[in-house]
């Protein structure tokens, strides 16, 4: 009785079920009247000028089926988890457990044949990638977009640029395990201005329309804040996610509003880890099916 | 000899007029969140996104709508088959008000954003204690009323009546229980959490179903239909049976809403069980309605009064067929989260509780007014061809669309892998939501004529209230 803190109160709810039934069964059979010969006579009581009864008994065919169900749901209360946490095993854990076994039998092996293969060898093999894009569609496509194109904070899979790199296994191990991107805020620490100034000189990174006092300035104020992690270049670093910021690959945008955002309130986000829910078997193969995309 | 006091028709006049406002506002609602499915550019601001239309829309047609035919009818009901007037007029007089309060405060909090995210509990806690106060007056004119009768037995129709409105009382009080953490921010967590908390929703929900959409409803049926048929009710006996296991197989049916989720199996089956039961009591109601006519079925070719309310009948008995069947765990592994559940919903609400309502609407307004029918019966004739077409329309695409997006949701591939994605099943939806939305603008131009007909009838007539009858011999 695991579902309360004690049997009593399942026992409290079951003894309430089976009298409702109970009530049932004695309401039916306290009525099961015969209809007799002749026209059906009135019950005797008048309301409103003219609203009346009959006295007509229960028609035999909804008597029936009122039986009927109850003594279906007695059965099935009976054979199936009704009282308590009895018969489990035909519960919806079991069934879930069930179902999902002969599923890994059934098309287990065909997702394992591919298990040993390298990944761009996978990647390269039309049947394999059409099951790859399948899985894509189903467990990638409402962040990534249906055709891997991403969104604003969904990474562009169609591009070559790659926040966590894009050598095969890599790509892989971010499917498995999944990636935690945590941009940490520097409104304080550069000050409105100085954010300003930083996002001047992050666009001037691509040669964007910038203020170049501003970038000079925030040129500075880059080398002490932000190397650490996106390098002195600006091209980042993919150990730690940093994304590079002298492509033209933009995570959230590249307008001088967003930019600031960026700078002053950080950004957090996660790409779930996919490795315990598909097994290794599927992701091989969507990993091989996200490096097959063409890339821009 | 007739006594010199006349009924308290004031409350329901203003009841049944804005039974029929409401009605078109809340349809209306329903229109543009059907249009923004099909269009979502439609979602022009945030106070005007889905998300909040959708929940203003099922508030204002259950609630606003529906609440006022409930209202309206029960206080005309009541009065005439206990043969007294209204106990208590300023409590009465305080539900009209009240409630429109409430409806009010609803269409400006739910656009804003205000919700307790609760389906079809949405209304913040003080809109919570002000509909609690109301219901609580409701119950003391309502059976205030009772205790004085004249006559000894209570009618079938306010044995509903009263279920639907204890009922409604502690499923309001129950679910709504919730803890406050704002007062100026109208923000409140629920008193239940996880599991308990769905559970305790679903008992709400599905019982919002069964006392308010159907108990109220079957009060209503109980009423208008022998009227308007001139016929005794079917079986006395029948009524006796399908209202005591209704009432007390309906508390049991709401887990069915959370099959296959974290609520224990033992509480699934529970609810799966006597959804089934329930198939049966439903039925007692809709044959007793229907068989009521037997012996006057040619009155069906010329008076749309009556098709209104037995079409509304046909319906209430195809979508209690259709709940019980989609509670069943197999069932509902397919039908749950897709359009079948918004087609069977408006089976009911559109063919059953809107039609039913509409009919009774238009038996009382005459009356109210000293006149003994509509302005123009060919325009509620009108009115009933639209309004069947448009909910026709409706269903049909939804289950069309529900059991497209159940079978798409679950196709595989050979190896196993999802054959559509989520999206494509969206886009396969679009033709019938186009549908749906036809269907809805019917509907709501049917409504649009009630409310001409209505208008040219009112015009000019004063408003009548009829003299307290005497109760008939054999009461004596």
């Amino acid at each position: 009785m695991a579902d309360f803190i004690s049997g009593f109160w399942n026992m409290y709810v079951m003894v309430l079920v089976v009298l409702s039934i109970l009530f049932c069964v004695y309401v039916l059979a306290s009525n099961m009247t015969k209809r007799t010969k002749g026209p059906a006579e009135l019950h005797g009581h008048v309301w409103d000028e003219t609203l009346a009864e009959y006295n007509n008994p229960l028609p035999r065919w909804w008597l029936y089926l009122f039986w009927g169900t109850i003594v279906f749901s007695v059965a099935y209360l009976v054979i199936y988890p009704g009282f308590g946490d009895r018969n489990q095993h035909r519960g919806q854990i079991a069934q879930y457990e069930a179902e999902m076994q002969t599923a890994d039998e059934k098309y287990g092996p065909i997702f394992a044949k591919y298990r040993d293969m390298d990944l761009m060898a996978v990647a390269a093999d039309p049947e394999a990638n059409a099951m790859g894009q399948r899985l894509f569609l189903t467990y990638c496509a409402q962040c990534h977009g249906s055709a891997a194109q991403g969104a604003k904070g969904f990474p562009n899979l169609t591009d070559d640029e790659w926040q966590w790199g894009g050598e095969p296994e890599v790509v892989k191990t971010t499917i498995m395990e999944g990636r935690m991107g945590v941009m940490t805020p520097f409104g304080q620490a550069l000050g409105a201005e100085g954010v300003k100034d930083v996002a001047s000189y992050v666009r001037s990174l691509t040669g964007l329309a910038h203020d170049s006092l501003r970038a000079q300035r925030g040129a500075e104020l880059f080398a002490q804040q932000c190397v650490a992690c996106h390098g002195a270049d600006g091209t980042g670093n993919p150990m730690m996610g940093a994304p590079n910021l002298t492509n033209k690959s933009w995570l959230y945008g590249s307008s001088e509003a967003t930019i600031i955002e960026t700078v002053t309130h950080g950004r957090t986000n996660q790409m779930p880890a996919f490795g315990d829910f598909l097994g290794e078997d599927k992701v091989h193969l969507l990993a091989a099916y996200v490096l097959s995309l063409p890339k821009k | 000899m007739q006594s010199q006091a006349t009924y308290n028709y004031k409350v329901v006049r203003q009841f049944s007029i804005m039974t029929v406002v409401w009605g078109i506002v809340g349809m209306l609602v329903g229109v543009i969140a059907a249009a923004q499915l099909v269009w979502p550019e439609l979602n022009v601001h945030e106070f005007l996104h889905f998300g909040r239309i959708r929940p203003l829309h099922t508030n204002a047609v259950i609630f606003a709508f529906g609440g006022c035919a409930l209202f309206a009818t029960s206080y005309y009901v009541v009065q005439r088959t206990c043969h007294t007037r209204l106990f208590a007029p300023g409590l009465a007089a305080f539900t009209f008000w009240g409630w429109q309060l409430v409806i009010v405060l609803a269409a400006i909090t739910l656009p804003l954003g205000y919700t307790s995210s609760k389906e079809y509990a949405e209304l913040e806690w003080p809109i919570d204690i002000l509909i609690a106060i109301v219901w609580v007056s409701y119950a003391i004119v309502f059976f205030g009323t009772i205790a004085k009768r004249k006559v000894s037995h209570i009618y079938v129709a306010n044995w509903f009546f009263g279920a639907f409105i204890i009922t409604v009382a502690l499923l309001h009080i129950v679910n709504s229980a919730a803890i406050p953490v704002s007062w100026t921010g109208m923000k409140s967590y629920s008193a239940y959490a996880g599991v308990q908390d769905a559970m305790v929703q679903w008992w709400y929900g599905h019982n919002a179903v069964g006392f308010f959409l159907t108990a109220g409803f079957l009060g209503m049926m109980y009423y208008f239909v022998p009227k308007q048929a001139e016929r005794p009710v079917y079986s006395y006996r029948l009524s006796v049976v399908h209202f005591w296991a209704l009432i007390f197989t309906y508390m049991w049916a709401g887990p069915h809403h959370l099959h296959y989720t974290a609520l224990p199996d033992w509480t699934q089956s529970v609810g799966m069980i006597f959804s089934l039961i329930l198939l049966a009591p439903s039925w007692g109601g809709m044959i007793n309605g229907i068989m009521t006519l037997s012996g006057a079925w040619h009155k069906l070719r010329t008076d749309p009064i009556l098709k209104f309310l037995i079409t509304a009948l046909s319906f209430y008995g195809m979508s209690t067929f259709e709940g019980p069947m989609m509670a069943v765990k197999t069932v509902n592994a397919l039908s749950h989260y897709t359009d079948w559940t918004v087609g069977h919903v408006h089976s009911g609400a559109l063919g059953w509780v809107a039609m039913i309502s509409i009919g009774s609407v238009y038996f009382m307004i005459p009356r109210l007014y000293g006149r003994t029918e509509m302005y123009s019966i060919k325009l509620v004739n009108a009115h009933f061809w639209i309004a069947t077409i448009g909910v026709v329309l409706y269903i049909a695409s939804m289950w069309i669309a529900g059991v497209m997006q159940g079978l798409m949701w679950r196709a595989t591939n050979a190896d196993g892998t999802l054959t559509y994605s989520f999206v494509e099943s969206v886009k396969a939806s679009y033709p019938f939501w186009t549908i749906r939305l036809v269907g809805g603008i019917l509907f709501l131009t049917g409504m649009l004529l009630m409310f001409y007909n209505m208008v040219k009838t009112i015009a000019g007539q004063k408003a009548y209230d009829a003299p307290v009858l005497a109760p008939a011999a054999a009461h004596a």
